[in-house]
């Protein structure tokens, strides 16, 4: 095992090869905003708000998929990266439909959390309001596209924790979207196994159980955590 | 010291920012010690907006005719704006019309599709506003001053922003308790 010794925020760290910023970050102690990270499953950098300073480049690079290097000197929270975060959190806002008031995940949404978290009291850019279509043809679980912010959670626990690849991102740009199966409605795709991987990975209110309506719904993040630690440990106790 | 000219205006909400400011019980009673309610749909009878407001919180988005011209004029006579609310910030749920395109197509499937006795499209100049062809959050179409998220902001929120204004500071709008949306 070869050791790396880096600074972020002018904290010293020393840690393993391999180990990305995210990770020597929280593991110093510093706090960076992330959406589309979710512990157990590959990082993808979709989200852009867990973008940090890094002394020598000029490009602002996200934490999750940049790995540390020796002698590197990060900052996390600079004017700089708060502002391009709130700008972040504002498009992704501007971009979908995202009616808190009418949400399945009012309250329990970790888009409103970073909206907090960075500050946003309005979005300065102007919303696109959509045509985006709801699927609820599946038995148990519908997926509204209007609060879908393209993290890929659903695409990345589905293939890699439950191994059955229901999802993926179909078209480019504006108009990308989640697609299941081979862009058959959900309830017609014979891989899905039901397990609910999905809606307990998503961040928002876009993947959610029929039946609950605004501010119900709950997710079971404990069980992914379990599924993760029972695979790489073998600890298959709850 | 003189009283500061306090006023609400209603746009295209549910009335529910209003009902919330009702909601602060019996904070309005020293919230009256210091404001004189110039214009008010829950405060006072008057149904011209005056000159030289100081504060006015301004709940719904701006959705019709009526709407354009009240917030345009609202803004002309007051020093302080306050998005009052979700709809005003974002437009919120009476925006959700715009996903069907322009104030036709919205109408039509009101009026004609599911209209099911006599279906007829309203049309009264001069008595029914003319629909605009989006809803817009308040700040698309004019300046506005501090914004104050919630559908409904709590009363709390509502009294976290007003005490430092009448003390004559800014109320600091972030965390959870200031700027949750939903």
């Amino acid at each position: 095992m070869s050791v790396k010794t880096l600074k972020i925020d002018g904290i010293d760290i020393a840690i393993e090869e391999g180990t990305t910023l995210l990770q020597a970050a929280r593991a110093a102690g510093v706090p960076i905003p992330t959406l589309c990270h979710l512990d157990g499953v590959a990082d993808v950098g979709a989200c852009r708000l867990c973008l940090v300073e890094v002394g020598g480049s000029r490009r602002l690079l996200p934490a999750c998929v940049t790995e540390v290097a020796e002698g590197m000197e990060v900052q996390t929270n600079t004017p700089k990266l708060q502002e391009y975060r709130r700008m972040a959190v504002e498009l992704l806002f501007s971009e979908g439909n995202h009616v808190c008031a009418v949400c399945v995940a009012n309250g329990n949404c970790e888009l409103q959390d970073v909206a907090i978290q960075v500050g946003m009291d309005h979005s300065r850019f102007t919303y696109r309001f959509p045509d985006r279509g709801v699927d609820v043809s599946h038995q148990q679980f519908g997926i509204d596209h209007n609060r879908c912010i393209l993290c890929t959670r659903c695409v990345r626990v589905c293939d890699e924790i439950e191994g059955a690849h229901v999802w993926d991102v179909a078209q480019r740009g504006a108009a990308c979207y989640i697609v299941s199966g081979l862009n058959q409605p959900w309830g017609e795709v014979d891989a899905c196994t039901s397990c609910g991987k999905c809606v307990d990975a998503c961040p928002t209110g876009a993947i959610f159980r029929k039946g609950s309506t605004t501010g119900e719904k709950e997710r079971d993040r404990a069980k992914l955590e379990f599924l993760v630690t029972a695979r790489e440990k073998h600890e298959w106790t709850r | 010291m003189d009283k500061v000219k306090f006023a609400t205006v209603w746009l295209a909400g549910c009335s529910g920012c209003h009902m919330s400011f009702l909601d602060m019980d019996e904070w309005l009673i020293e919230l009256a010690k210091h404001v004189e309610v110039v214009y008010s749909p829950v405060g006072s009878d008057l149904k011209h907006y005056p000159e030289n407001v100081d504060v006015c919180l301004v709940e719904g988005g701006v959705a019709n005719q009526d709407n354009l011209e009240l917030i345009l004029q609202v803004r002309r006579q007051t020093k302080l704006l306050i998005s009052f609310g979700d709809c005003a910030v974002t437009a919120n749920v009476p925006a959700m019309r715009n996903m069907l395109g322009g104030a036709e197509p919205v109408l039509k499937r009101a009026y004609l599709e599911l209209g099911d006795v006599a279906p007829q499209l309203p049309h009264e100049p001069g008595i029914v506003p003319e629909l605009l062809d989006r809803v817009l959050p308040v700040h698309e179409v004019v300046p506005v001053d501090i914004y104050m998220p919630g559908c409904p902001p709590p009363a709390d929120r509502i009294r976290a922003t007003l005490e430092p204004l009448l003390r004559g500071e800014m109320p600091k709008m972030e965390g959870r308790e200031m700027i949750k949306f939903g």
